[in-house]
């Protein structure tokens, strides 16, 4: 067995690999940041009083636990297209992600707001605080606290994930390998490029998600507990 | 208690009944609380003290009889929580602070959210009232830095923030070894020395005796006995005998 690589002519094309990796990292971002919103809304409304918003949010999890990335984004895709709305892959990509990531953030949040003592709740409650005061100030940061962890590794997970975007040709990261590989025919070199690049982007989430940390939670830090 | 006006109780309970499932734990429970009186409620595990107490800030909800706080009836499904939560300061067994803010903005939250003042101002009262319960030092630690003794000092502080009319305590040194026990009681013994109206559930019945206008003994879920502290050193119930003769009258 010869095994052959030849890197050099793959590496020619690294404008095209960094300018993947920014759109993944941007894509990884801005799904991110609206899933995290999206999921602990429907977590809070998984304890709503009212059973038709509990119940929304409860298919609207299940929905997308059940089903397939790909379908989802397909689905987003094409649907909206169907109905006249002519968006960028890009933002396509987006919003499917937004909506894959909410539904397992909510089940994360659900397990944090859950993990809160019922006497935290009382306590603010005996001061007189309203229903919305409670969740903002005594229940949201430290569930997420509690779950930061596993919200950390759900976000890395999205964005390797978004890597099925390329089916939308979204021009990220494994869009530009599988056009470099096929302009180049070194297609085992390319996608060990890639593969080192999604570690890379994999490690710099985990530190913001680690920077992030220190600023949302002042105790830790003072303290010097891990997360 | 010369005029009118005072001579309402600031709270009372009157024929109060509540149950869990098919377990009764109150059953036609009626007493008063005076302003500035400190009210001693005693009684065993599970004859309903607890319950009571609760109820009086709505923890609980009351299957009848009548309840009225700072004029409000509390039995009735409208009452205006918030509003009787601002009247009521409550401190509890496992002191509850909130484990993510530091001793200071424990206190200040409830000020500044709920009676919208301002934060500069809400600091200086927080300094005011832990320097109250002896905490200055620790206003800017969180929870997890000071023992029990201290969190629950802190907690009392927490409520005073908020300017109740009347206190309740439940438990408040039950989680605690007897020296932080010590520091806690003082802390309260200052407050009715200032005049605050409170009730509280205890099982410290040398404190209870020294410090409360009155003893309500529960037993069963129903007031059982009810007078003034020297019921203590002279019960005139065979239950109440029991009791304090159990080894819990503890100086």
């Amino acid at each position: 067995m010869n095994i052959e690589l030849d890197f050099p002519a793959v590496l020619e094309r690294w404008p095209n690999f960094l300018g993947g990796a920014i759109l993944t990292l941007e894509l990884a971002f801005l799904a991110t940041v609206s899933g995290a919103l999206l999921g602990t809304l429907a977590a809070v409304g998984r304890g709503a009083h009212s059973r038709l918003i509990t119940r929304i949010c409860k298919v609207y999890v299940e929905a997308i636990r059940n089903t397939p990335l790909l379908v989802q984004i397909f689905l987003v895709y094409f649907g909206l297209a169907s109905i006249g709305l002519k968006l960028s892959a890009f933002t396509v990509a987006v919003v499917a992600l937004t909506i894959n990531v909410g539904a397992y953030t909510a089940e994360i949040m659900r397990a944090g707001f859950e993990a809160i003592p019922r006497g935290q709740i009382e306590a603010a409650e005996g001061l007189a605080l309203s229903r919305f005061q409670i969740y903002w100030h005594i229940i949201l940061l430290p569930a997420v606290e509690k779950v930061y962890p596993a919200l950390t590794s759900q976000f890395v997970l999205l964005m390797l994930a978004s890597s099925v975007c390329s089916q939308i040709s979204a021009e990220e990261l494994t869009a530009v390998a599988n056009y470099v590989q096929s302009d180049t025919y070194r297609a085992f070199e390319t996608y060990i490029i890639v593969a080192v690049l999604y570690i890379l982007l994999s490690l710099v989430m985990r530190a913001g998600f680690w920077g992030l940390g220190l600023v949302l939670f002042p105790r830790r830090r003072r303290l010097g507990t891990a997360l | 208690m010369q005029q009118t006006a005072s001579s309402t109780p600031i709270v009372s309970l009157r024929d109060v009944q509540k149950s869990f499932g098919s377990l009764k734990v109150l059953d036609g429970v009626s007493f008063t609380v005076e302003r500035g009186e400190v009210l001693a409620i005693i009684g065993r595990s599970g004859s309903g003290k607890s319950t009571a107490l609760r109820c009086i800030d709505r923890f609980e909800k009351v299957d009848g009889g009548e309840i009225t706080v700072c004029g409000r009836r509390v039995d009735l499904p409208d009452v205006d929580l918030r509003a009787l939560r601002q009247d009521v300061g409550i401190v509890f067994q496992s002191y509850n602070l909130f484990p993510h803010l530091t001793i200071e903005q424990n206190i200040t939250l409830a000020p500044c959210s709920v009676k919208r003042m301002d934060l500069s101002e809400a600091k200086a009262l927080a300094h005011k009232v832990l320097a109250q319960v002896g905490l200055e030092e620790k206003i800017h630690a969180y929870p997890e830095q000071l023992s029990g003794g201290q969190q629950q000092r802190a907690a009392i502080a927490r409520s005073l923030a908020m300017q109740p009319k009347v206190m309740l305590f439940d438990e408040v040194t039950s989680a605690l070894d007897p020296e932080l026990t010590g520091e806690v009681l003082k802390v309260i013994e200052q407050l009715a020395a200032d005049g605050m109206t409170m009730v509280m559930v205890t099982h410290e019945m040398g404190f209870a005796r020294s410090i409360a206008d009155r003893i309500v003994f529960m037993h069963r879920g129903k007031v059982h006995e009810t007078g003034p502290a020297s019921i203590l050193t002279a019960p005139t119930t065979p239950e109440l005998v029991q009791f304090v003769g159990t080894g819990n009258l503890k100086s």
